[in-house]
């Protein structure tokens, strides 16, 4: 079965490579570019992987984390973090707030489709 | 007659053969035949699976109505050398070394993209191993930081997609060759804001964001490490009128402070003195001796000679860095702690010991230096009082050959060091390992 990722993150070239990559690792590839809605986007459709970036207009990924985490539909959704800052404490803060893998930007795309592998169960 | 190449420069010859026989409408077999070889042996060639041998090449350059030279362009040294460059940074790339002559024949514009992204990501790097310490003092570089890391981010990425797809779709390879135009446009001027903003000493005062101490530093730099005047009679009133110009109270003390002992210093080591005992024995300990003066204010006395390339930290018991005069190659936290494997802090657990030690820094283009670090301890409230402690490190470039000392290997801070395996780290770096 093809795994289905969300993908949220508000800058349009990764996004673009991201959904390159893992389409053509056989993932079919959602995108949203902010995090208004990105519940109610979840929740209406569960994905098998949700890809968060930390820092997103409109609401922040640590945030919508927590929402989801908080909702018996989504607290077992594997999501993997990403942030630009790379900073100790963004990764503490995803790792308590629920996420299940963290990458720092620049990432290699190797790791990025290791990393969808391992948490698709593929 | 076309002239002949020595062999070692025949390497791409089969990608240039290959697109002038194309460019001719020219058929493989008939260029073959023509210059007497197989068809199948000319399509190995043409694909760089053979190399193509200098007669076999003036045969070739022959039919194709073309200068030998112009058919046998190497892999440039330095664009092979930034091509391996960019595989050690990712290893788990596992790029195919012994395939780079092949990469950069069948695709010589790609690969030119891919060894100046690998070159600029280099000084990306640097950038933010300078700029990252600050991250959580200041809102703008945090900001700038962080859209410099999305665009290298999107150029690793695409860059890779890119090197490694053979295959891609040509709406695909345009899109992507549009975005790291635009991404490689973010990047150029996400890094000159930050230089221009690094650079920027006096608006940076203005805005309120540098130390005291930094605010010192900056005027010292401006002066180029060096107070001439203060090797004159006379000279200390002038450049006490500067200080009182600085920024801040708290700079304007500090400075104060620092000009009073320099003057004290100058006056018990003349220039000249200093200057031809240094020359003789670059050694502190013995100038200090000969002077009277402590090894501590010689060491300050060398690195504000006039032209000293040396490089200097001062720290309190605590570690704080109090005073630092950056060299090249050796990268100074501006905020938060320094490595602690640098000499300095063996030194500072050692009163009076003095630490002579070599030491190479990280990164992806390593330095050695000579360090001379001694720790200094004084009761300026007497027997009742608290002991304080300081120590001094000068941090001399090691431009000879490889020194027989061993050699100790540190770095910045451990936040933008890339040794992940170091004993001493502290907390994970944001750099890259293969940094």
């Amino acid at each position: 079965m093809t795994p289905r990722v969300l993908l949220i993150e508000d800058e349009p070239n990764i996004t673009e490579a991201i959904r390159f990559i893992l389409s053509r690792d056989g993932c079919e590839v959602v995108t949203l570019a902010d995090g208004l809605g990105a519940v109610q986007a979840v929740r209406k459709d569960v994905p098998d992987l949700l890809i968060l970036d930390l820092m997103l207009p409109g609401v922040s990924g640590l945030d919508i984390l927590v929402q989801l985490r908080s909702d018996p539909a989504t607290a077992r959704l594997p999501v993997l973090m990403l942030t630009a800052k790379g900073q100790g404490r963004d990764r503490e803060a995803a790792e308590r707030a629920g996420a299940n893998h963290f990458m720092t930007k620049p990432f290699s795309n190797d790791d990025m489709r290791a990393a969808v592998r391992a948490l698709t169960g593929r | 007659m076309p002239r002949s190449l020595p062999p070692s420069s025949l390497s791409l010859s089969g990608s240039l053969i290959r697109e002038r026989r194309l460019a001719l409408g020219l058929r493989q077999g008939e260029v073959a035949r023509q210059a007497g070889i197989s068809a199948s042996y000319l399509n190995l060639i043409e694909h760089n699976r053979r190399r193509v041998g200098p007669d076999v090449l003036d045969r070739l350059a022959t039919v194709l109505g073309a200068e030998v030279a112009s058919l046998s362009e190497g892999v440039g040294g330095a664009l092979a050398d930034d091509l391996r460059a960019a595989a050690a940074a990712s290893p788990s790339a596992q790029a195919e070394l012994e395939r780079i002559e092949d990469f950069a024949g069948r695709f010589p514009g790609w690969a030119a993209v891919l060894a100046a992204q690998h070159r600029r990501v280099g000084q990306l790097e640097q950038a933010v191993g300078a700029l990252n310490d600050r991250l959580t003092h200041d809102p703008y570089l945090s900001t700038s930081l962080h859209e410099v890391l999305s665009a290298l981010s999107s150029v690793r990425s695409t860059a890779a997609i890119l090197a490694d797809t053979e295959d891609i779709d040509p709406d695909w390879r345009a899109r992507f060759h549009r975005n790291l135009h635009e991404d490689s446009e973010r990047l150029a001027v996400g890094a000159e804001a930050l230089v221009a903003y690094l650079d920027g000493s006096d608006a940076a005062e203005e805005a309120g964001i540098a130390s005291p101490q930094e605010v010192m530093e900056g005027w010292l730099a401006d002066r180029g490490w060096h107070l001439a005047e203060l090797e004159d009679e006379g000279g200390l009133p002038g450049l006490q009128a500067e200080v009182a110009g600085l920024a801040s109270a708290a700079a304007r003390s500090l400075a104060a402070a620092f000009l009073a002992q320099a003057a004290v210093e100058a006056r018990a080591l003349p220039l000249a003195q200093l200057a031809v005992e240094w020359a003789q024995d670059a050694d502190p300990a013995r100038i200090a001796s000969l002077t009277g003066l402590s090894v501590l204010a010689v060491i300050r006395r060398v690195a504000l000679m006039p032209e000293s390339r040396a490089g200097l930290v001062v720290c309190d018991a605590s570690g704080t860095l109090l005073f630092r005069k950056p060299v090249e190659g050796f990268a100074l936290p501006r905020f938060g702690a320094a490595c602690p494997l640098w000499p300095l802090f063996s030194a500072l657990a050692r009163p009076m010991t003095p630490i002579l030690a070599c030491v190479e820094t990280a990164g992806r283009a390593p330095r050695l230096f000579r360090t001379l670090a001694i720790c200094e301890a004084r009761l300026p409230q007497g027997f009742a009082g608290p002991q304080l402690r300081e120590a001094a490190m000068l941090i001399l470039p090691e431009d000879g050959p490889r020194p027989t000392l061993q050699v100790l290997p540190l770095g910045p801070s451990c936040r933008i060091c890339p040794r992940s395996q170091c004993p001493a780290r502290r907390e994970p770096s944001i750099l890259a390992e293969s940094a």
